[in-house]
């Protein structure tokens, strides 16, 4: 199995990276965590660029590549925390449109998800959403937590434990959660006798469990280009310190946890490439980057802050934005020990 | 047939039978060596010309996971094959290749590293074994110690200082010695586990010929960190074996047997364990992948073996939390108990040999990452200037 990226791969970064840098430098970043927004500029230049529908099929106006690019991409996004709806929109909806199977929905929503006109998302437990039959139409009642992008979603896939998948359209009621991290926005969706439209599937778990694991994926890409940022800034930071007369990185105690925490990347790397291509055949790919890439972030993360000593700790740095990120990816999906139950049932023990 | 089943049939047909306890290991090795010759599978990346199989990184690769399956006798052949005959290829001359490789290939001579001494560890370039120039010969005085095989090697690849004038990289050329040569005294050196695997090796007025000389008079430290390059790959990049009593599956299995995997967290240990283990597999693969590709694994070896070693010290923790008492007291039968035990006492060769985690941490640092060295006191000083070691030089 090829863990290594092609050139056409290598250019879709360079692009990405580009794009980003131009509309979506750390100020910009700063100014939307001020105004609770999301960069609406950069979402728009993203769908241009077709990113926005490269994992959608080109019948339905994507670019019909493979979750190792759009791995590529969230790796960029992750690096530079753009705070963009890609991760809700351009992998949980667009992936959960194509478990569905449905034809008439995925004609309707996805070359609207694909170009970024429509921006979705997923509602997904362990909250419970209940569906009611009104004999021929369907509402739904409860709440979802921790939804991403649930706030600016105007299509919403949900999943109620009694009768598979729905889907919402229009604005929703969404109330914003608190949340660790400034550039991650998660909200509550709260529905009250809410009109849907219930998408048949033969298997609503099966649809549930491939979602989960792609988005499992989708935030260890998300976390790994966060890790070679922090690595990069953390190694150029203990290059130009001074301290005692000398550059603090060549002190073994400060250059040692340098290599930890490229040795921790560079294994994590190794994990997302496999986890992006052989997340189709086996649920150990996804369970395995969970397990693995999760708490890896944050050791990074918190390395690289610890390595920075005061300053980064300001709230000025950069430092503990990737902290919280880390944190945030790390938990999303639930606490660690459901993670390796995951691995373990998928390994067979 | 393709690769992998070619290596699969001719593996079950000519492995032989497992276990430690082989009467005569060298006779084993060099018999069953000769063997893989014979199919095609030694020296799988080594060129054709000089009896390789002229084949990429991608065929080793699935030679090597076929082959963990069984304890293949290829102990012996470890340091000659992975570190010695790849620095041949990559540095020797067309005359050196010619006679060394194909013997080496069919099990005929056996290599050992003479590098470390007493007085260099981690600091290598420190060594004072001398080599002085004689009419056409060099005359080798001086000691090695850690020297793995020397009681079995029919040849070793030397470190000597030739300039001690020069500061201490500068001054050191690497040598083809032959082991039964007059003045080579071997004598056995026992290791924490209890058995003696290395030794210490003494010469006294060694005669070699000039072209003994691997790579360039006074250029032995080029010739050094390649075979150094190989040896981390080697050590920190070989496939696990399935015998290994460390590993996430074998564990497991043992886990299962005394009862222990239902434990919660025996469990989460274990998938932890296994998520390390396959990480640094997966990152084994793609340096793999990029070599093929054009870019050698260069200092980044030092990152599976950095890897490599922690893994080991995880899977200790996790097998005593698993056996408990057991692998500290066992009955004269327990062959569970014996071998964990062993298993626990080796693992500090892990993070020592082929360069202590240290080391592997300042290379990481200062080749990968481009962090500014220590202040270092020997810069620029004449080697013969310099304290070495926990000794004064005379």
């Amino acid at each position: 199995m090829r863990l290594v990226l092609d050139d056409e791969q290598r250019q879709l970064r360079s692009a990405v990276r580009d794009v980003i840098a131009d509309h979506c430098p750390p100020s910009r970043v700063r100014a939307v965590i001020d105004e609770r927004g999301w960069d609406q500029g950069l979402w728009r230049r993203l769908g241009e660029l077709g990113v926005t529908g490269l994992a959608v099929p080109e019948g339905f106006g994507g670019e019909g590549a493979g979750q190792l690019e759009r791995c590529v991409v969230l790796e960029e996004l992750g690096r530079s925390l753009a705070p963009v709806p890609y991760l809700a929109s351009a992998c949980l909806a667009v992936d959960a449109v194509r478990a569905l199977g449905d034809d008439e929905l995925s004609a309707d929503v996805l070359p609207r998800l694909a170009s970024g006109e429509l921006i979705g998302t997923v509602a997904m437990p362990p909250d419970t959403v209940v569906a009611n039959d009104n004999g021929g139409t369907w509402t739904l009642e409860g709440k979802t937590d921790h939804v991403i992008a649930g706030d600016i979603a105007e299509f919403v896939l949900v999943y109620a434990g009694n009768a598979g998948w729905f889907a919402v359209t229009g604005s929703q009621r969404c109330a914003m959660l608190e949340t660790l991290d400034p550039t991650r926005r998660l909200g509550r969706l709260e529905f009250a006798g809410t009109p849907a439209t219930r998408i048949a599937c033969p298997d609503p778990e099966a649809v549930l469990r491939a979602v989960t694991d792609s988005c499992a994926i989708a935030l260890a890409a998300e976390s790994v280009g966060g890790m070679s940022r922090v690595l990069e800034t953390t190694v150029d930071y203990a290059k130009s310190r001074v301290q005692f007369g000398r550059a603090i990185g060549s002190y073994q105690a400060v250059k040692h946890a340098c290599a930890d925490m490229y040795s921790t990347y560079e294994q994590a790397v190794s994990v997302l490439r496999y986890a992006a291509r052989a997340a189709a055949e086996t649920p150990e790919a996804a369970a395995l980057a969970s397990v693995y890439i999760g708490p890896a972030y944050f050791e990074v993360a918190a390395t690289g802050l610890q390595l920075h000593g005061g300053i980064g700790y300001t709230w000025e740095h950069d430092a503990h934005l990737y902290y919280k990120r880390a944190k945030t990816n790390e938990l999303l999906l639930g606490p660690a020990d459901r993670k390796i139950e995951a691995l373990a049932a998928a390994l067979g023990i | 047939m393709d690769f992998r089943n070619s290596v699969r049939t001719w593996l079950a047909e000519h492995a032989p039978p497992g276990g430690a306890d082989q009467d005569d290991p060298v006779a084993l090795g060099k018999a069953f060596q000769a063997a893989l010759f014979d199919a095609g599978f030694a020296g799988i990346t080594w060129p054709s010309e000089y009896g390789g199989a002229g084949l990429s990184s991608a065929e080793q690769q699935i030679f090597d996971e076929e082959a963990a399956a069984y304890d293949l006798p290829t102990g012996v052949f470890l340091i000659s094959m992975g570190m010695c005959g790849p620095t041949l290829v990559d540095l020797g001359t067309h005359a050196q290749k010619a006679r060394y490789l194909r013997p080496l290939l069919r099990g005929e001579e056996i290599w050992c590293q003479l590098f470390s001494e007493p007085g260099a560890g981690s600091d290598v370039a420190s060594l004072q074994t001398r080599a002085v120039r004689d009419g056409d010969d060099w005359v080798i005085s001086g000691q090695k110690v850690w020297t793995s095989g020397a009681q079995y090697a029919d040849f070793g690849a030397l470190l000597a200082r030739t300039d001690p004038g020069a500061p201490k990289h500068r001054g050191i050329t690497m040598f083809i010695v032959d082991m039964r040569a007059e003045g080579v005294t071997v004598r056995p050196l026992r290791d924490m586990t209890g058995r003696a695997p290395f030794n210490e090796v003494f010469f006294d007025g060694v005669r070699v010929p000039a072209d003994a000389v691997i790579g360039e008079v006074d250029a032995g430290w080029f010739a050094a960190v390649t075979m150094l390059g190989h040896e981390r790959v080697s050590i920190g990049g070989s496939v696990r074996r399935h015998y290994d009593p460390l590993t996430y599956a074998n564990l497991h299995a043992l886990a299962s047997k005394l009862g222990r995997a239902g434990d919660p967290v025996v469990r989460a240990e274990l998938v932890t364990l296994y998520a390390k283990e396959r990480a640094l597999a997966l990152f084994n693969t793609r340096l793999k992948q990029e070599a093929d590709a054009g870019s050698p694994p260069g200092a980044r070896g030092s990152v599976a073996k950095l890897a490599g070693a922690e893994l080991l010290w995880q899977a200790v923790s996790v097998a005593g939390l698993i056996a408990g008492p057991r692998a500290v007291a066992w009955e004269p039968d327990d062959v569970d108990g014996a071998e964990l035990a062993t298993a626990i006492n080796a693992t500090p060769a892990s993070s020592i040999a082929g360069g202590t985690n240290q080391i592997q941490r300042g290379i990481i640092g200062e080749r990968i990452l481009g962090l500014p060295k220590e202040p270092q006191a020997d810069r620029g000083v004449p080697f013969r200037e310099l304290r070495v070691g926990t000794q004064h030089q005379d």
